[in-house]
């Protein structure tokens, strides 16, 4: 036999599984990947055009967006940016929380068999499907490159700050995203709710227009939203100097972001143990 | 010098079922239940009323035992005897309700062939997701990957998606991923009840391999001839308790004995008076009793068991012969024995006699049978007979034809053991019988 380490006992009780769950998050750490390779090469097996896919939905959005908020309602841009790149520098982040969202929530039901069957950190299943979403999130930022070439449009230092408004969203569809999971394994009312949802939160997040539109005295009300100090943030930094941000509305948002993940991952853990009796 | 590698103390698992008797909770009904029970809990007599609503279900109850390092456990019950639930808890899919139970050692767990697998990802993608999921990384996937496709037998269909694959390859596959674990202890549910006996015998060859080295295997099957091939203690639940633990053998037979549905025993009278005055001879009870004298009418078949029979008879007669007929529960007579074959005919006086026929060991191949007795005399009389009165079963625990996998239909009726011989050449008549001498000679 080989030499091991010496193994750690392992104590199962009621209601004990606390120590063991990070350390066995970190073991399992791989499971991540897989389980998010799992869906993307899924997602566009036996299609034609595969991952090009994940380009021509947030393109053709972009446009009606542009023609029906721009051309049609003649809503004003941020400054002087061309509206098309204004419109996606709302509609990446978005697409990206509501992708998230609506696999996120179904994640624990989609694999309802493993969870029956195979111990591992839950928290692994939802988090999976979120880099789902985030890898398409970095391939339809392609195409803000590409506006970006088109219109000759060059950002600023503010760019550089971009990681941290990804990670707010990252945040912001984490904590929504097992909440509606951790819901949707006992209530299957959620299957119904999230793309609802989802439907709604585009048209009262600032996603087709800028969020300058909205009357100064019902910013604070409006950045309720967490998406809207996601969308602003995205926004300002990708904008530059073309955008301003409106920091208490900001602020806001994000604790509200913070205090949805900290909540989301709390309830989740607190259901986990029930998942394999409920599903 | 061996020390517990699992210890499980006092575990109970309780479900409440009766809550969910809706296929899905919803959000509705959790509402008017969530103000129900506000309402109920202002009012006593309807909160009785509640708490009966929602019934308690005890799928283990107050289990404990302890498994050495290197055990080779088999977990044996019927349906619904809690084996399922110890086993999820074991590899903690869910949480036990009370108790504990200690673990050293990285376990891995079987519940199911081919958990996680995609029927869109190909033979060499399943291999890897199926391989993370059980909890091996992406090195030692890598690692053993080619021993793993050798042991499946999928080389050609690697890059095959695995819908496309038959289910026996399919089995195959994610059989071989799960038997290149490297876990101290593994814990395996009824799993190789699919997959051809070939393949069958492989993967017990790999588990009982795994148990060789020092590992520990908690296996779950109904098939007491995998158990006993691959076992060498056990653990018999009954509705979330443990019955009896230890010997593989003493366990399987305790099973047997208690899950037989008519215990091996009838009764066939119910009237003793009126038949009294009606027959001159009638046979009261009629009992299967196993080599541990234990009446059970599931019987083992690597050991031999007896047919009891008492009979009453009320006027002297002077030829009485006893015979038992044994049918295959599709009707087919397997043999008929009487008393006459071995003994002489001769008359009874009035009395109560009990009669015992033994069959051997290894004689009627597993399955279900139907017992018949009679009293007669011979081309005269028929004193009392009961057709297909009692149901047994011959329990596989271990025969030659175990590997098979077939049925009773395929294989014929009876086991035996005859004598073969084989030579080079074709024999003239004295070279036969030569070659035939001395071959008996040797047997």
């Amino acid at each position: 036999m080989k030499t091991k380490e010496p193994v750690k006992e392992l104590l199962i009780e009621a209601g004990r599984t606390e120590g063991q769950y990070w350390r066995d998050l970190w073991k399992y750490r791989e499971l991540f990947y897989f389980l998010a390779w799992r869906d993307i090469l899924v997602r566009y097996k036996q299609t034609i055009i595969g991952m090009a896919w994940a380009l021509v939905r947030p393109f053709l959005t972009m446009i009606v967006f542009t023609v029906v908020f721009s051309n049609i309602a003649k809503l004003p841009s941020e400054g002087t940016t061309p509206y098309p790149i204004m419109v996606f520098a709302g509609l990446l982040p978005w697409q990206f929380f509501s992708g998230a969202l609506t696999e996120c929530s179904n994640s624990l039901i989609n694999n309802a068999n493993l969870l029956s069957k195979v111990y591992f950190p839950r928290l692994i299943v939802p988090t999976s499907a979120v880099i789902v979403s985030f890898v398409d999130f970095m391939i339809s930022g392609i195409i803000l490159l590409g506006l970006m070439a088109y219109y000759n449009f060059i950002p600023d230092w503010r760019i550089l700050t971009l990681p941290l408004f990804i990670a707010i969203a990252f945040a912001a569809s984490m904590g929504a995203g097992l909440w509606l999971a951790a819901l949707n394994v006992e209530y299957r009312d959620f299957r119904i709710i999230v793309p609802f949802i989802v439907q709604f939160g585009l048209y009262v997040s600032p996603v087709g227009f800028s969020s300058q539109v909205i009357d100064e005295k019902w910013r604070l009300l409006y950045s309720l939203n967490p998406m809207v100090g996601v969308i602003d943030g995205f926004r300002w930094a990708i904008l530059g100097g073309e955008s301003n941000i409106y920091l208490p509305g900001f602020a806001l948002s994000t604790a509200l972001v913070i205090l949805l993940l900290a909540s989301g991952i709390w309830y989740f853990r607190r259901m986990e143990r029930t998942f394999a009796d409920v599903i | 010098m061996s020390k517990p590698v699992i210890r499980v103390e006092n575990l109970s698992k309780k479900y409440v079922i009766g809550y969910q008797q809706d296929s899905y909770k919803t959000f509705r009904g959790a509402i008017t239940d969530a103000a129900k029970s506000l309402t109920n809990a202002l009012n006593p007599r309807k909160r009785a009323k509640a708490q009966l609503d929602r019934e308690e279900f005890w799928a283990l109850n107050d289990v404990s035992f302890e498994i050495q390092q290197g055990d080779r456990v088999g977990i044996i019950g019927r349906n619904g005897a809690g084996k399922s639930t110890l086993l999820k808890i074991l590899s903690r899919i869910t949480e036990p309700t009370t108790g504990r139970i200690r673990i050293s050692g990285r376990v891995a767990s079987l519940l199911e062939v081919g958990t996680g697998f995609h029927p869109e990802l190909t033979g060499r993608e399943n291999i890897f997701l199926n391989g993370a999921i059980l909890g091996m990384s992406k090195l030692e996937i890598t690692r053993k990957f080619d021993e793993i496709v050798d042991f499946a037998e999928i080389e050609k269909f690697l890059d095959t998606p695995v819908k496309r694959y038959s289910s026996g390859m399919y089995v195959r596959l994610a059989f071989a991923v799960a038997a290149h674990l490297e876990p101290e202890i593994l814990i395996v549910d009824e799993v190789l009840a699919v997959g051809d006996a070939q393949f069958q015998k492989k993967c017990l060859g790999k588990m009982e391999e795994v148990g060789r080295e020092g590992r520990t295997v908690l296996f779950v099957s109904h098939n007491m001839g995998t158990i006993t091939q691959l076992c060498t203690t056990g653990i018999y639940l009954a509705s979330g308790k443990v019955i009896q633990s230890g010997n593989i053998n003493s366990v399987i037979g305790k099973y047997l004995a208690q899950g037989s549905t008519n215990n091996g025993k009838m009764t066939l009278v119910s009237n003793i008076e009126s038949i009294r005055e009606k027959k001159k001879l009638f046979f009261k009870q009629i009992r299967l009793i196993n080599d541990e004298y234990i009446e059970s009418s599931e019987l083992d078949v690597r050991h031999p068991f007896y047919i009891n029979f008492d009979y009453e008879v009320t006027q002297p007669i002077n030829n009485v012969d006893l015979s038992v007929r044994i049918h295959t529960s599709d009707g087919i007579a397997v043999l008929t024995s009487s008393q006459s074959d071995t003994v002489q005919m001769k008359p009874r006086n009035i009395g109560t006699y009990e009669v015992s026929v033994k069959m051997p060991a290894m004689f009627l191949m597993p399955g279900s049978y139907m017992l018949s007795i009679a009293a007669h005399e011979p081309m005269v009389e028929i004193f009392d007979i009961h057709e297909h009165i009692l149901l047994f079963t011959i329990t596989e625990t271990g025969t030659k034809y175990a590997k098979y996998n077939q049925s009773r239909e395929t294989l014929g009726i009876v086991i035996t053991n005859l004598p073969w011989f084989e030579s080079t050449s074709q024999l003239d008549k004295l070279d036969f019988v030569q070659t035939i001498s001395k071959f008996n000679s040797k047997l």
